[in-house]
Parts: C-alpha cells; sequence; structure tokens
C-alpha cells in the first residue's frame, strides 16, 4: 500500500507548509517544555516514604503487598500455599526466583505441582490455561507513585506468567523501588538504547467496571496480585 | 458537590482603581425583557458615585447569529457596539453570556480584520456586573430585606468564561436576611444555550427540568441569576410547572434587581 | 429537510430506564475525576503538558509518522497504510487470510468500529469477537457502543443478567457482578486459546521508538496482543507521539480523565513480535495507520485541533446532553462532544452536520478535556461552515451543505435591525406596544415554558427619559 502512504504523507506536508509557522514550536520552546514537564512532575520521596507510598497505591488497587526478606520468603509462601490451597504453579528455571521456589517451596511441599515455563505457549497453552493456579515471577522494578510493578517479560519469564494464571505472585526487591515514571525512562534508557519486546507496567489484579460501574475483579487475567516485597 | 471550587482562575481582572465613568451595555434580552434589571444594575453602580453611560446606538453583542454560524452577520453587528462603546473606559455588562462574546469572542471574531487592534483593545474594557460590583467598587451591601432562602443559578458562561461564580455569591453572602442554597449539579447547564433551546426543544426542556427540579428541592423562595437566558428558560419553566400543580412557585429575577430591591427603600 | 438527531434524541428522552443508567454512571465518572484531580493547579499543569506535547506532534505529523513507520520497521512490525475504511478492512481481511485465520479475539478498538470491521470480517467468515467485557455484552445484543471508554454503560445489570441468561447456554438470570463477569472470563479464555488472530487498537504510538502503547484494565488486550499467533494493531494517525518521555504525562491524564484511575492496571509497551528465544508473544505484529478524514482534518487552522484528542471520553461524561440522550441518539460512532466534532468531519457536514446542533455551547466539555480542545468552538466553527456561503473554498466535507435562502434571509433581517439603530429603536418601540398580544403558544418554547413577557418600556427607552444621558 505504498500509494496509500504517499497519498497521506503528501496531503499531510501539503497543509503543513501552511500552518507550520503558526502552530509549531521551536526546538528550543520544546526542550524546555520537556524539561518543566519532568521537573514539575518529579518527585524526591524518602526511602520510607516511598515505601508507604508504593504499598498505599498498589493496595488501593487490591492487591495484596507482605513485607518479608531475602532468606524468609519461601517459608512464607509455602503458609500461604498451604492456606490458599494453590497446588498447581507455574516457574520458571531460569531465575533466581524461580530455582529458589523449586529447591525451597517445592521441596517442602512433595504434593506441589510445578511446571516451568520451558516450552513455548503453542504446546503449553492447554495446561496454562486450564490447570494452573498460580505463577511466580521476579519485577524488574516498581513505581511508588501510582503502585505499579515494572514487569519486562523475555525468555526468562515469558509474557503470559503475569496474565493467564488465577493468582500471580511477583518477588520485588525494595531497593528497585523508584518515585515515578519519568525516574524509569530516565533510568532505562530505552529512548536511546531501543526497547524490550514487551515491557508492562502492572498496577494490581486484572479488573472491570464495564457491568453498571460495579468493581468485579479477575476480568480476563489475575483475580489476585501478590506481591511479596524482599 | 461545591460550586466555588469550580471558578477557574482565568479571569484577571484586577482590582483597578475605581472609573469615574463607565458605559453600560445593556444587553438585548435584558433591553426588551428584562429592563428593570438593567436598571437595577444601573443604580447600584451610581449609588457608588460613579456615571454610567448608555449609548442608544447599542443593540446586541451579536451571539446568536454567532453560535448558529453566521459569522458576518455577528461581525456586523459587533462592530456597532464597538463603535457605541468607543472611550476607553469599562463597559459593564448584566450578563455572563454577552460579556463572555465580547471580551473572548470579539478578537476571534475579528483576528483576520482590519479591526482586530480594536476588537483586542475593546475586549479588554469588557467587566461582567458582579464582578465590576465585587471586585472594582467592593460594594457593601445593607441588607433592608426579609429573610428569605435564595438558590444562584450561574450561566454557563459566567461560570466557565468569565469565572464570575465567586462574585455573585459574594454579593449574596452579604445579604444578611438571604439563607442562599445551593442545588445539587450547580455546575451543570440549565439547557438554555440560546438557539440551542429553539433547535432542539426537548433535550433542552430535559435539562431545564432537571434544573428546576434542583432548585425546588432546596427549598429555595427565590431564584436568582446574573444571566436573563438562563432565567427566561428556568423562569418559563417554574411557572409553567406552577399551572399543573400546586407546589409553591418560585419566583425568580436577576441578581442586579433582586440586590437592588433589597438594599434600596 | 429530516433531523435524525432530533428524533433520536426525542426517542432516548422518552426511555426512562436508559436516562437513569446514563445519569448514574455520568454522576458516577464525574465524581471519579474529581476525586484523582484534587490538586488542581497540578491538573492545569498536566492539561498545558498534554496540550503541548499533541500540539508539537501535530505540528510534524508527517516526519513522525514517516519516523513510526521506520522504526517499527526495524523493530520488524509491519506497518500499513490506509486512507479509507475499506482499505483497512481489505488490509486487515488480507493478513488474515495469508494465516488461513478463521477466529479473531479483538480488544477495544474505536477505530476498528469507525471501519466497521466485524462486519467485513463475518461478511467473509471470519468471526470476530469482542473480548472487553462491555464490547463483548455489546456485541452479544447486537448492539454498537454507546460510549467510547464504558461500551454497555447504558445498560443496567439487570438487563445484562437478561441477556447474558437469554443468549448463553445454561446461564442462569443472576444479578451478581461477579457471576456475570465470570461467565464472560470462562467463554472468552476458551476463545483466546483458539484464536489464530488478534485484533486491537493503539493509545499511543512512540515514535521515536516504535513502540506501541495499550491501556487497560481487563486484561483482555494482553491476550489479545500475546496468545494468538498474529497481532493486528490498528490505529488513526493521530495516535504518534514523538518521545517515550511524553508518556507519563499523557497517561496520568488519560487513565484520570476517562475513569478517575491514577493509572489502570496494564499499560501494555509493545516494541516487537516474538524473539526467537521467546516462549509466547506473537509471530507477527501489524500496525495498520488509518486516515479516513484526518489528512483533511488536517487542513483546517482551527478544525485540526480535532486531532489533539486522546479519546479519553471525559467530554461525553461532562456533557449534559449526552447525559441525558446517551450514546446511540447520535447515531455515530463516536458520540458526544468530541463525536460531533468528528464525525461531521469524517462523513461529511451534508451527513452529520445536524448533531453540531445537539450542544447548548456549555463548555464543560472543554473544561475537562484533557489536552484542552476547545470543542465548543470547533462545534460553532463547524455550524459555522455547514452554512457557509462560500463552501469551495472550505476543506471541510460538505461545506456550505444546510445553508437555505430562508433562514440565510431571517438572519440578515437580523442583522439589519440590530445592526442599525434606528430601526432597532422603531422595533422595539413597537414590540413593546404591541408585546401583550403575543399568543400564549410560541411552538416548542412554550409547550414546558410560560411565555416570556415583553416589557411596556425598552430599557433603551427608560434611559433616554433620564435627562444626563447622550443620544
Amino acid at each position: 500500500m505504498t500509494s496509500a502512504k504517499q497519498n497521506i504523507l503528501a496531503r499531510l506536508k501539503a497543509a503543513q507548509t501552511r500552518q507550520h509557522r503558526n502552530s509549531a514550536l521551536d526546538q528550543a520552546g520544546v526542550n524546555q517544555i520537556a524539561a518543566n514537564r519532568i521537573k514539575e512532575t518529579s518527585r524526591a520521596y524518602t526511602e520510607t516514604d516511598r515505601l508507604n507510598k508504593f504499598t498505599t497505591a498498589l493496595q488501593a488497587s487490591h492487591a495484596e503487598v507482605i513485607d518479608c526478606t531475602k532468606d524468609e520468603w519461601p517459608k512464607m509462601l509455602i503458609g500461604l500455599i498451604e492456606t490458599r490451597k494453590l497446588t498447581h504453579w507455574l516457574y520458571s528455571e531460569k531465575t533466581e526466583t524461580g530455582r529458589r521456589f523449586s529447591q525451597d517451596v517445592c521441596t517442602a511441599l512433595p504434593a506441589l505441582e510445578a511446571i516451568p515455563y520451558s516450552t513455548p505457549v503453542e504446546q503449553l497453552k492447554e495446561t496454562l490455561f486450564n490447570q494452573i493456579d498460580a505463577a511466580i515471577t521476579e519485577a524488574h522494578g516498581a513505581i511508588a507513585e501510582t503502585g505499579t510493578l515494572v514487569i519486562i517479560p523475555g525468555p526468562e519469564e515469558p509474557r503470559l506468567m503475569s496474565l493467564v494464571p488465577p493468582v500471580h505472585v511477583v518477588l520485588l526487591r525494595k531497593s528497585k523501588i523508584i518515585d515515578t515514571f519519568d525516574q524509569l525512562l530516565e533510568q532505562e534508557n530505552w529512548s536511546e538504547a531501543g526497547l524490550p519486546t514487551n515491557v508492562l507496567l502492572i498496577s494490581g489484579p486484572s479488573k472491570t467496571a464495564d457491568i453498571q460501574q460495579t468493581l468485579a475483579y479477575g476480568a480476563h487475567g489475575p483475580k489476585s496480585l501478590i506481591v511479596i516485597l524482599i | 458537590m461545591n460550586a466555588l471550587s469550580d471558578t477557574p482562575p482565568e479571569f484577571e481582572q484586577t482590582k483597578t482603581q475605581k472609573p469615574d465613568r463607565v458605559y453600560f451595555f445593556g444587553t438585548c434580552l435584558i433591553d426588551l425583557f428584562y429592563p428593570d434589571a438593567g436598571l437595577s444594575a444601573i443604580q447600584l453602580i451610581e449609588r457608588e458615585g460613579v456615571n454610567v453611560i448608555f449609548p442608544q446606538a447599542q443593540s446586541c453583542c451579536g451571539q446568536p447569529p454567532y453560535n448558529s454560524g453566521y459569522r458576518e452577520e455577528a461581525i456586523q453587528v459587533a462592530k456597532v457596539q464597538m463603535d457605541a462603546l468607543h472611550e476607553s473606559i469599562p463597559v459593564v455588562v448584566p450578563s455572563g453570556s454577552c460579556a463572555g462574546m465580547m471580551k473572548f469572542h470579539y478578537p476571534e471574531l475579528f483576528k483576520n480584520h482590519l479591526r482586530a487592534k480594536q476588537a483586542q483593545a475593546f475586549s479588554e474594557r469588557i467587566i461582567e456586573w458582579s464582578a465590576f460590583l465585587h471586585r472594582v467598587l467592593q460594594i457593601k451591601l445593607e441588607d433592608l430585606g426579609q429573610p428569605t432562602r435564595v438558590a444562584l443559578h450561574t450561566s454557563c458562561s459566567a461560570r466557565r468564561e468569565m469565572g464570575v461564580t465567586e462574585d455573585g455569591l459574594a454579593l449574596l453572602r452579604q445579604l444578611q436576611q438571604v439563607d442562599l442554597a445551593e442545588p445539587e449539579r450547580a455546575s451543570e447547564c440549565c439547557g438554555f444555550g440560546g438557539t440551542f433551546s429553539v433547535k432542539q426543544p426537548e433535550i433542552a426542556a430535559s435539562m431545564a427540568a432537571d434544573k428546576c427540579n434542583a432548585i425546588k428541592q432546596t427549598g429555595a423562595e427565590m431564584l436568582v441569576s446574573g444571566d436573563c437566558g438562563c432565567l427566561m428558560n428556568l423562569e418559563g419553566t417554574l411557572k409553567k410547572s406552577a399551572e399543573y400543580s400546586s407546589a409553591h412557585t418560585i419566583d425568580s429575577t436577576h441578581l442586579a434587581q433582586f440586590i437592588w430591591q433589597r438594599v434600596s427603600k | 429537510m429530516s433531523a435524525p438527531f432530533r428524533d433520536q434524541a426525542i426517542h432516548a428522552l422518552q426511555d426512562e430506564q436508559l436516562r437513569e443508567n446514563f445519569r448514574g454512571a455520568m454522576d458516577f465518572l464525574q465524581g471519579k475525576r474529581k476525586a484523582v484531580f484534587s490538586d488542581t493547579i497540578e491538573l492545569e499543569n498536566l492539561r498545558q503538558q498534554g496540550h503541548q506535547i499533541k500540539a508539537e506532534a501535530l505540528a510534524n505529523l508527517p516526519e513522525l509518522l514517516e519516523q513510526l513507520d521506520s522504526q517499527c520497521s526495524k523493530n520488524g512490525i509491519q506497518v500499513h497504510w490506509a486512507e479509507t475504511p475499506e482499505q483497512a478492512c481489505e488490509i486487515i481481511h488480507g493478513i488474515i487470510e495469508q494465516n488461513n485465520g478463521k477466529l479473531a479475539v479483538k480488544g477495544k478498538s474505536m477505530v476498528s468500529e469507525e471501519i466497521g470491521l466485524n462486519h467485513y470480517l463475518e461478511a467473509r467468515g471470519i468471526e470476530c469477537l469482542e473480548s472487553d467485557m462491555g464490547e463483548y455484552i455489546v456485541q452479544l445484543a447486537q448492539e454498537t457502543p454507546s460510549h467510547i471508554i464504558m461500551p454497555a454503560i447504558h445498560k443496567s445489570k439487570s438487563q445484562i443478567a437478561t441477556l447474558f441468561n437469554a443468549t448463553i447456554p445454561d446461564t442462569p438470570y443472576t444479578e451478581n457482578v461477579d457471576e456475570l463477569i465470570g461467565t464472560g472470563r470462562r467463554i472468552l479464555r476458551e476463545k483466546f486459546q483458539k484464536a489464530d488472530i488478534g485484533i486491537s487498537g493503539v493509545n499511543f504510538a512512540v515514535a521515536e521508538t516504535g513502540t506501541l502503547c495499550l491501556v487497560e484494565n481487563e486484561g483482555n488486550g494482553r491476550m489479545c496482543t500475546t496468545v494468538p499467533p498474529v497481532h493486528i494493531a490498528i490505529t488513526g494517525i493521530e495516535k504518534v507521539i514523538p518521545r517515550l518521555s511524553d508518556l507519563p504525562p499523557l497517561l496520568s491524564l488519560l487513565t484520570r480523565s476517562a475513569t478517575g484511575q491514577l493509572i489502570t492496571t496494564y499499560f501494555n509497551l509493545i516494541s516487537s513480535p516474538r524473539k526467537p528465544d521467546e516462549k509466547d508473544g506473537p509471530e507477527a505484529v501489524h500496525l495498520v495507520l488509518l486516515d479516513n478524514g484526518r489528512s483533511r482534518m488536517y487542513q483546517h487552522p482551527e478544525l485540526r485541533e480535532t486531532l489533539r484528542c486522546i479519546r479519553c471520553g471525559a467530554c461525553m461524561n461532562h456533557c449534559p446532553v449526552y447525559t441525558r440522550i446517551g450514546g446511540h441518539a447520535y447515531g455515530t460512532v463516536y458520540p458526544g462532544p468530541i463525536g460531533q466534532v468528528v464525525m461531521p468531519q469524517i462523513n461529511g457536514l451534508d451527513q452529520q452536520g445536524e448533531m453540531t446542533e445537539g450542544c447548548s455551547l456549555n463548555g464543560a466539555c472543554g473544561e475537562v478535556c484533557p489536552v484542552e480542545i476547545p470543542l465548543p468552538d470547533l462545534i460553532r466553527k463547524l455550524r459555522e461552515e455547514r452554512v457557509q456561503p462560500q463552501p469551495a473554498e472550505s476543506p471541510v466535507n460538505g461545506a456550505g451543505s444546510h445553508r437555505t435562502r430562508v433562514e440565510a434571509t431571517a438572519w440578515r433581517f437580523w442583522r439589519w435591525v440590530y445592526q442599525h439603530p434606528e430601526l432597532y429603536r422603531i422595533v422595539t418601540w413597537w414590540a413593546t406596544r404591541l408585546g401583550s398580544m403575543l399568543p400564549n403558544r410560541l411552538g416548542p418554547w412554550t409547550r414546558t415554558r410560560v411565555k416570556p413577557v415583553i416589557a411596556r418600556q425598552s430599557l433603551h427607552e427608560i434611559m433616554r427619559e433620564r435627562s444626563n444621558q447622550p443620544d
């Protein structure tokens, strides 16, 4: 459809030359606007404030946030699995979290069925959609202001781990929480380096208010999102 | 919902020196339907020692054709107003709607016109009547009337274009015997909208009915508004509904007339 | 002249249940927005930023589209351009054919509604299933969305309960929302697994990096863009933004304006199809860029501001007319204030000019627009184009189509009176003398109102009688 492209661009450019002088902003002005924007929206929370802000915001979106430690979390998770009777798990063999889950949690709970996401989705679809109760993944980072997890799926942790299982457990290092979305973009330098195939900002379990403005969780994705802070 | 917080900060008319003389732009609706409101507005200004000039050559701000898409007709009529009110003294307008037209839409109307500069300068002299009394004259009102409960309807132009919601309320709050009621959804349009109420009478009627019900629910005895378009719409609707029911009727009047009646013997 | 908008509005006004559903929903959404924008200074700053970003994007629109095209291609996303709805449908159908697709699942996309994609595909033997809960309900009821963000907002939960009971096998009547959503979840999850094709819209397309951004709460958008082997995204050309750093303010404005949320559950940034070492994600990602009248809007010095829209729906949530008549009364894909501006420009003022009259110019829409589109001014401008005497000079399709000699003459007469003080004096003198002779019935005005009373003396006359006035 080269011709459609050429026609559209030609029309736009013809109109642009007539109007550019009226509405276009000069480059210096644009830079100034961007700078002001960052300045206006930047937050500088103290460590405690940041953690509180993050936790409060995420809880307001109906997620569970559990404060734990690097060493204690498998033990804590075992307790949680037992009380909630989550028997079929999806994990990654390629992350530290996945390995510890496999070693510490699965060993302690022999009845647990844990499946690694190590085959392409085409072969796993049936199991993934119909048998898995929960998945455990790591968060790349988090944003305090909005109570948001930054999830970067990839070969190690595929995209659907955070979407299809009814329960999604996420491990997040407290040190990885930053203040704002702006800061995330600045820190990752994606504009220069390019983005991963998929980046997700997740703020709570799946939900909908499409029926008479009544909130219901687990519309299509997880019904519960559990964040373990370490 | 609190109407006060809806007031936008755009209206940057500063507390200028009290002028010796001002123009009064009567508006076409006041001229034919509510002349007493116009006279009250004038008398309240004069009482503060300001000379009010009412040029006979004025007629209408031109908003009806402008909103209907007849730009040229609006331009021709607008020119007459700018000529009639040519001296560089404030133009006081007892209507947020007409004031908004002259202040914000004249510059747009004349932007590619020989009179662009004139329209710009003219627009800067426009001030809505309640804002003039409250901000410029800083008028002090002494209430001589009986206790009453009153609902104020601020027009959409007064609220969103002129940003004078607070001025009308501030004037009414000075009246000791007046209990100010706030109708539900105070910031919603009453359904007048000039030619809108003629071209879409069914939708307009439904909006007016909702507005009148909200006013009735406050238990107010009187509806006041700084805009005669809304007033004509709501007054007509209130009276019509009174024809069908025995419920107490709510009187209505222009803000200026209401205040004048309460402060003059 | 026929007046479909007015007729449909009258019809809607008579439906008590519909009015109640919309009033409830609009009050709810207005309240949510207000609560999440409690800091008005921050709100105004953000709106200015949103305005500037989109204005800049528009000023450089063709360059940004070229950049988007080349960055996407570099990332492995195949870019297609469509001038018309037919072209867009053909392109999408072609991609589905190539992949032997039979079942497509779709995330919410108003552009796909704009091009009539579902019907096009259905007619060619391809099932296209809506997966957003609201859209799913609307599709089940064989209706169209009545709101661009909440498509089934015109229905109450009991109406939805009845619909599910009647149309989905083995579904008992229940007004329990969790159960209703559970039913939708169960059915749609089966479809996500089976679908060959996933279709979605785009909220922001970042030119700098070739990234497609989707905003949603339900997760169906992620399902559609991740589970099927092919993902086709369709969007209007105005959705392109220059840089990644433009996202934070725009996202914040969008979610807060639309549903009063600080952020939605999912913000999904897609920059390429599945890489060789990845286990999921679509093998192929296509982006269809639709013009459909947008490049013509771009030619108009004022109406081009229409293209700043980020489709949040706040204008309709705050519109007193929309609140009373609902989305279907407009009879168009996009309803409410933005619909009144977009639709006549897409389909022509001759076809859809009448809907510009369904506005009292109260300004509530412009006040809440997150990118400061002066919607009332644009509606007024379209009214002007509609009756414009020199349509040849206007880039708007159907300009001048509603100019009638009767109306034009009436306004000329009006002008003549108000332009000449002597004449005005004579006319008002007679009006005040004969005003009492006006009949009590004055057309539709007096159906619900008593007639206005003309004073016995005009203010002009009163002031003439005062001695200190100049003539």
